[in-house]
């Protein structure tokens, strides 16, 4: 038994680490039941822990099986993490079409919590450019699934949070890039209208949008800092680094995560970047990760760990319901440094349990406190319910399985997929086993 | 020397040392690459995976017969026969269960075969070739476990001593040619082989770093690479302390 904690670092239990190999694949599946697929352990809440259970990891199932450089299909195993696609995929002229703000993960977690990334309101999420994937399950049976074959298997897996089988391999479209620089323009604003007006103005010029929120900020209005970007040719980024000096911000490096130091760094930040508010040129690596640099940050929480709360609500209800979250937080006192307001484009997403929808979502750090921070979850849930909202399970590790059910209709179709030997500490909070 | 296309073979190659080893060279050069393994299917998914992370270098798999000195000949003649070799990696073993060894000889004679004989055939059909063209690099893998017996895995240790001492007469067999022979000893590395120890929350070197020192040790033409370095302060304690003490020691 080896203790494992998510990213969160909330609780610490005890698992049984299996780590799959190709060659003994079905024996390992099969001897150790219930299990659960873990890949790097990014999540936040208890999706990809099991207690006392067992986790087959993922890690060593990372071989490249073929990438066709003229149409842009890779197909790899699932352990194979992001940040090894992208170096290899890159150079040549390639890109993820979608990825989170870490490239620390596996595509086959990517896959699992249908993750998103900036440009949502572009390119969907994760599982829009699955074009196929092979899911072994604990029965022995193996099922070839893509969006046109099996599709209902398809939309069970993708997002499936790892209850259906677990994902060997996988092919995915992926994006032509002609540049590895972006553009990135950082606007102030100081109200929720002029953020969602910045949004809109935005979403068919921009590739890329995001923005900051201060959470803290007991102000008349809200205030936060809209970025956007797009890719720049290489030589447009030459002239414009000559043309411009950037400054750039660096978060401190050990963070302590207090009122005073909470309100002081937001207060800092904005109006850090609020002077330089113009256009910087970087590496698509520091705009997509900028998290990445700073080793271990889930530390700075403490040794209590930390809640995350991301929820989406849909547009129409979209700036009471956000204002109403931020007034209840900036009530609370509790709140945190990375508050995340961004807008969801349309499109479906693919799977049963995926998060995106059609809306806006809000993503916080909390430092756990405990009751105190529980309480204003609740607090926040009642908003979320009230606005026919979701919270998203790869962040989730708390909330009621009456929101669980309400925010994600189809879960009941989803479970007719639910592989029998396996299982989460999710999946036996929310699904009841 | 920069333009001429590195010619690399490993033998054992869908251990997970020898595949990471494989990945760090293919990474940003381009080579010609033979992987020599048991299993034909096992290999050509290593050998897929290599080419598409590199898609000039040459990957060619051969599947062989371990343990017959005849056809471990042949197979070497016929790799050198179309091209000098410049460096050659061994890299195949299994981890035996002691206590089986102990129960039973046939196991026991098979963790000395697969883990030492078998490794010094190749190495010595290697050697044979790069001695006429004085030119290449004989890397093999041996174990900080070669280092002294210990009742805990005297069978697997003894297997990877004898390549030491095998390494030793071949250094001293080659020291005026330009061939260069390097004896590596990982530590218990992360993996399928010590997955049991993993399970044990035993802690385990990551393979990415133990191929990285292996690679760069190649590169600089080390005689003898401890993986971690830190091995080779444990082991020099372990291998010279009294009797007495050493024997009441459960390791």
């Amino acid at each position: 038994m080896v203790k494992v904690v998510s990213w969160g670092r909330l609780e610490k239990h005890d698992h049984k680490i299996i780590t799959l190999s190709d060659s003994h694949l079905f024996q390992q599946l099969k001897s150790h039941t219930p299990g659960l697929p873990f890949g790097k352990g990014r999540s936040y809440g208890d999706v990809c822990l099991n207690p006392s259970g067992v986790l087959w990891c993922t890690e060593k199932l990372d071989r490249f099986i073929s990438f066709n450089e003229k149409t842009g299909v890779l197909r790899c195993q699932s352990g194979i993490l992001l940040r090894d696609i992208q170096k290899l995929i890159v150079p040549r002229g390639w890109i993820l079409p979608v990825t989170p703000g870490t490239q620390f993960i596996t595509i086959g977690g990517a896959i699992a919590n249908d993750v998103h990334g900036k440009n949502h309101h572009v390119l969907g999420s994760f599982g829009h450019h699955i074009r196929w994937l092979k899911l072994v399950r604990t029965d022995g049976s193996i099922i070839e699934c893509g969006p046109h074959s099996l599709s209902g298997w398809f939309s069970a897996v993708v997002g499936g949070i790892g209850l259906t089988g677990v994902i060997t391999e996988v092919e995915i479209q992926l994006q032509r890039i002609t540049t590895q620089f972006v553009i990135t323009e950082t606007i102030p604003y100081t109200s929720l209208e002029e953020f969602f007006d910045l949004a809109d103005a935005s979403e068919t010029e921009w590739q890329y949008t995001v923005s900051w929120i201060d959470c803290v900020f007991k102000g008349k209005a809200e205030r936060g800092l809209f970025m956007r970007s797009n890719p720049i040719e290489l030589e447009q980024a030459l002239a414009a680094i000559h043309h411009k000096k950037l400054i750039t911000f660096a978060m401190p490096s050990i963070p302590i995560v207090n009122k005073l130091t909470l309100r002081l760094f937001n207060a800092a930040y904005f109006h850090i970047k609020k002077k330089q508010s113009n256009q910087n040129i970087t590496h698509y690596e520091s705009c997509f990760y900028p998290l990445d640099g700073l080793n271990q940050w889930n530390r700075m929480y403490g040794p209590r760990g930390f809640f995350q709360y991301q929820s989406v609500v849909p547009r129409e209800v979209g700036y009471d319901a956000i204002k109403a979250m931020l007034s209840e937080i900036t009530c609370s006192g509790e709140g945190s440094f990375l508050s995340v307001l961004k807008t969801f484009g349309s499109r479906p997403s693919m799977g049963m349990l995926s998060f995106p929808m059609s809306g806006v979502t809000l993503a916080l750090d909390f430092p756990n406190k405990g009751k105190s921070t529980l309480k204003l979850f609740e607090k926040l849930d009642a908003i979320v319910r009230e606005a026919k909202g979701r919270i998203y399970l790869a962040k989730d590790a708390r909330m009621p399985q009456d929101l669980f059910e309400k925010g994600y209709p189809r879960f009941q179709e989803f479970l007719k997929y639910r592989d029998p030997g396996m299982s989460s500490a999710l999946s036996r909070r929310l699904m009841g086993s | 020397m920069s333009n001429l296309i590195k010619k690399i073979v490993l033998v054992g190659a869908t251990s997970a040392i020898a595949e990471h080893c494989a990945r760090l060279w293919i990474k940003n050069k381009k080579i010609d690459l033979t992987l020599i393994g048991r299993n034909r299917e096992r290999l050509e998914k290593v050998a897929r995976d290599l080419a598409v992370r590199n898609s000039e270098s040459v990957v060619r798999v051969c599947e062989a017969d371990f343990t017959n000195p005849i056809r471990i000949q042949e197979l070497v003649n016929k790799i050198v026969s179309e091209g000098a070799v410049h460096t050659v990696l061994i890299a195949h073993g299994f981890l035996s269960d002691q206590a089986v060894c102990q129960e039973n000889l046939a196991a026991c004679h098979e963790s000395l075969v697969v883990n030492g004989i078998s490794p010094l055939l190749f190495l010595e059909a290697f050697a044979g070739h790069m001695q006429k063209v004085n030119m290449g690099t004989l890397a093999i893998i041996g174990s900080v476990a070669g280092d002294r017996g210990r009742k805990s895995n005297y069978v697997y240790g003894a297997a990877k001593g004898m390549i030491e001492r095998y390494v030793q007469g071949l250094q001293h067999r080659l020291a005026r040619d330009n061939v260069k022979v390097i004896l590596i000893k990982p530590g218990p590395t992360d993996t399928p082989m010590t997955s049991h120890l993993k399970l044990q929350s035993k802690r385990l070197a990551s393979v990415e770093g133990v191929a990285k020192i292996i690679v760069k040790g190649i590169e600089q033409g080390k005689t003898i690479i401890y993986a971690p370095f830190k091995w080779s302060l444990i082991m020099g304690i372990i291998k010279y302390l009294p009797r007495f003490i050493f024997n009441r020691m459960e390791i």
